[in-house]
């Protein structure tokens, strides 16, 4: 199920602009890897780019290799429609489709692809939601529009819409910076869970959250403004927080900054 | 208006041992506007009586004149500069409102009153055919049937095209076609009805076709195309980007995405658009004129054959002159009015029935 992602000399462009240069790493399958860094780094973009999503921003380009256990993503041949499925992801806003009750925004995935039969549905749906530790909450009202839920609420039902599809990676991009710590902590419980069937990225301001849920902590930092991001380092998560290599990231995690 | 501070009015008395409070501060009551309002109108109407002035236009000029100054004046005089030219602010825009409502209010009006002497159902059952004139019978079934099934075809065509269209212009379009069409798009929009016409006749004309309702269809398509593209182009860039990469990333293939994620959720808003467009077309006269050519007679084949339309009903019976006719006329327009009025209540309710639900 879940893969090993190992990326090598991968720069993203805006239009002329090169926001992440010559990143290489490898993502552990079945372990959580947390990203961190100061805003406008590159994390984003960087995750964007392990799904293809990045160039769906106008302008959008990336070069380099993302290779999913030996497939390169960015092959020629390679759809990013498949890529997409096979490599979830999670924003930053919960954002349920409007028009959608719950319980079609957790089959959307499946409906809108085409390969599903009906008979499954409703179990596929019951196990997303189990999944994502929602069930409980909306069990009496899936007929229900998701815009009805609480933001916690609605992130969860993007994650449980997410892992619907069975994606073998979830990339999670500031899942909890719009919560609040009880719907937080839920989330965290929640990729601790997840990580026993999915290999997990997340990017996160928050260092006290990747040191809770993280395997492994990557630090992004850029040179100066204007200039594009650039990986430090990464390690077991910690070791990046008890024992860093770099001094950027010890600066950068205990708050001496610059 | 209600800009005033609700709460205690401080009412300072020199005698007073209490000191004044620093953020309070006098202020007009609530209703003052009213009073300002009956005071103008008053002195509006009033100055001309005595001057003997007799139009009642300057009587309305005047008494809006008045209403800012008073307002303006007393504010400041009994509460500050800040104040008045707040209120100076409130009283252009209700002056304004009354401007823009009072004519439309007044047509409304009229229509209703003398359309209604005429409109029953044997009015709306009931074509021009053996008529004369001057007679007080002849309704307009053949013309509503015209103008439903021109309208209707105009619709059918134009929307799928305006629907296309924009579509590709927000969510492929880039680069020089997509300013190319938008920029067509535009000069469309002001094409006078006249020049679609023209524009349709003259093909008509090199192929030798005779006037039918298709023809003019054909015209009011032109003119619909343009209104349906703009206003679906910007209900589609309402919709969120965050719900197309929520779909994207849930590997959806884009054309999908479109189909059943940002369509639905812009249909109330496209659909609003259309009854609009609808609207718009179904009051023009000059390509039904020219294409379709006028009938007295019930003509329910749109492709083949003279029709009538509403608009040209009104516009036919108008030239006749009689006092028959005119009532006709009058009972056309009450008619036209209503189809609209209808069609943009249904607009709403598809609009409020489509809408992004919040459930809570």
């Amino acid at each position: 199920m879940a893969k090993r992602i190992d990326i090598s000399g991968l720069s993203a462009f805006y239009g002329n602009h090169k926001a992440i240069e010559d990143i290489s790493m490898t993502v552990e399958p079945r372990s959580v890897t947390a990203f961190i860094g100061p805003s406008g780094c590159g994390k984003s973009t960087f995750l964007r780019t392990l799904n293809r999503m990045h160039e769906v921003t106008p302008g959008g380009r990336v070069e380099g290799k993302v290779l999913l256990d030996d497939e390169n993503l960015y092959d020629s041949n390679v759809d990013p429609v498949t890529v997409r499925r096979t490599v979830g992801m999670v924003f930053q806003r919960p954002n349920p489709f409007p028009t959608m009750s719950i319980f079609d925004n957790v089959a959307a995935g499946l409906r809108l692809n085409g390969s599903y039969r009906k008979s499954e549905l409703n179990d596929v749906v019951e196990k997303s939601l189990r999944g994502a530790n929602l069930w409980n909450e909306v069990k009496d009202r899936l007929n229900k529009p998701g815009s009805g839920l609480s933001g916690g609420q609605q992130q969860r039902l993007c994650i449980a819409r997410a892992i619907a599809v069975e994606p073998q990676v979830l990339l999670m991009d500031e899942p909890c910076s719009a919560l609040d710590p009880i719907s937080t902590l839920a989330i965290e419980d929640l990729i601790g869970e997840l990580k026993e069937r999915f290999t997990i990225v997340i990017v996160t301001h928050n260092m006290q959250q990747a040191a809770r849920v993280s395997d492994r902590t990557a630090f992004f930092n850029l040179a100066a403004v204007g200039k594009p991001g650039r990986l430090i380092e990464i390690d077991e998560t910690e070791r990046i927080f008890s024992n860093p290599s770099v001094q950027a990231t010890e600066d950068y995690i205990s708050g001496r900054f610059g | 208006m209600s800009h005033a501070p609700t709460g205690v009015i401080e009412r300072p008395t020199p005698a007073s041992p209490t000191p004044k409070s620093s953020l309070g501060s006098r202020s007009l009551p609530r209703l003052a506007p009213l009073g300002f309002a009956v005071v103008s109108v008053a002195l509006g109407i009033g100055i001309p009586l005595a001057a003997g002035w007799h139009s009642r236009i300057q009587w309305g000029m005047l008494s809006a004149l008045f209403f800012l100054a008073i307002s303006y004046v007393v504010t400041t005089i009994v509460e500050n500069q800040r104040q008045a030219r707040d209120r100076l602010a409130t009283s252009v825009m209700w002056v304004c409102f009354l401007i823009a409502v009072v004519p439309l209010a007044s047509l409304l009006w009229t229509t209703i009153v003398r359309g209604a002497e005429r409109l029953d159902g044997y009015f709306l059952t009931h074509s021009m055919a053996g008529v004369l004139g001057s007679e007080h019978s002849g309704g307009v079934y053949h013309a509503l049937i015209g103008t439903l099934e021109q309208v209707g075809i105009a619709t059918v065509i134009s929307v799928p095209f305006g629907l296309l269209t924009a579509v590709y212009l927000v969510e492929y379009g880039k680069g020089t076609l997509a300013k190319a069409v938008t920029f067509f798009v535009d000069v469309m929009t002001g094409i006078p009805s006249i020049v679609a016409g023209l524009f349709i006749l003259s093909i008509m004309l090199i192929a030798s076709i005779e006037p039918s309702g298709l023809m003019g269809a054909l015209a009011l398509a032109i003119l619909m195309v343009p209104v349906v593209v703009r206003s679906t182009e910007e209900m589609l860039k309402l919709v969120p980007n965050e719900l197309r990469e929520a779909s994207l990333a849930l590997g959806i293939p884009k054309w999908r995405t479109i189909l059943k994620v940002v369509l639905p959720t812009a249909i109330g808003g496209i659909t609003t658009g259309v009854m609009l467009a609808i609207a718009r077309i179904a009051g023009e006269t000059a390509p039904i004129i020219l294409l379709v050519f006028g009938s007295q007679l019930i003509n329910t084949n749109p492709f083949e054959g003279a029709q009538s339309s509403l608009p040209f009903y009104i516009y036919e019976q108008y030239r006749i002159g009689e006092a028959a006719s005119y009532d006709r006329a009058w009972a056309a327009a009450l008619v036209l009015i209503a189809f609209v009025m209808i069609l943009n209540l249904v607009a709403r309710g598809i609009a409020r029935w489509k809408a992004p639900k919040t459930g809570r």
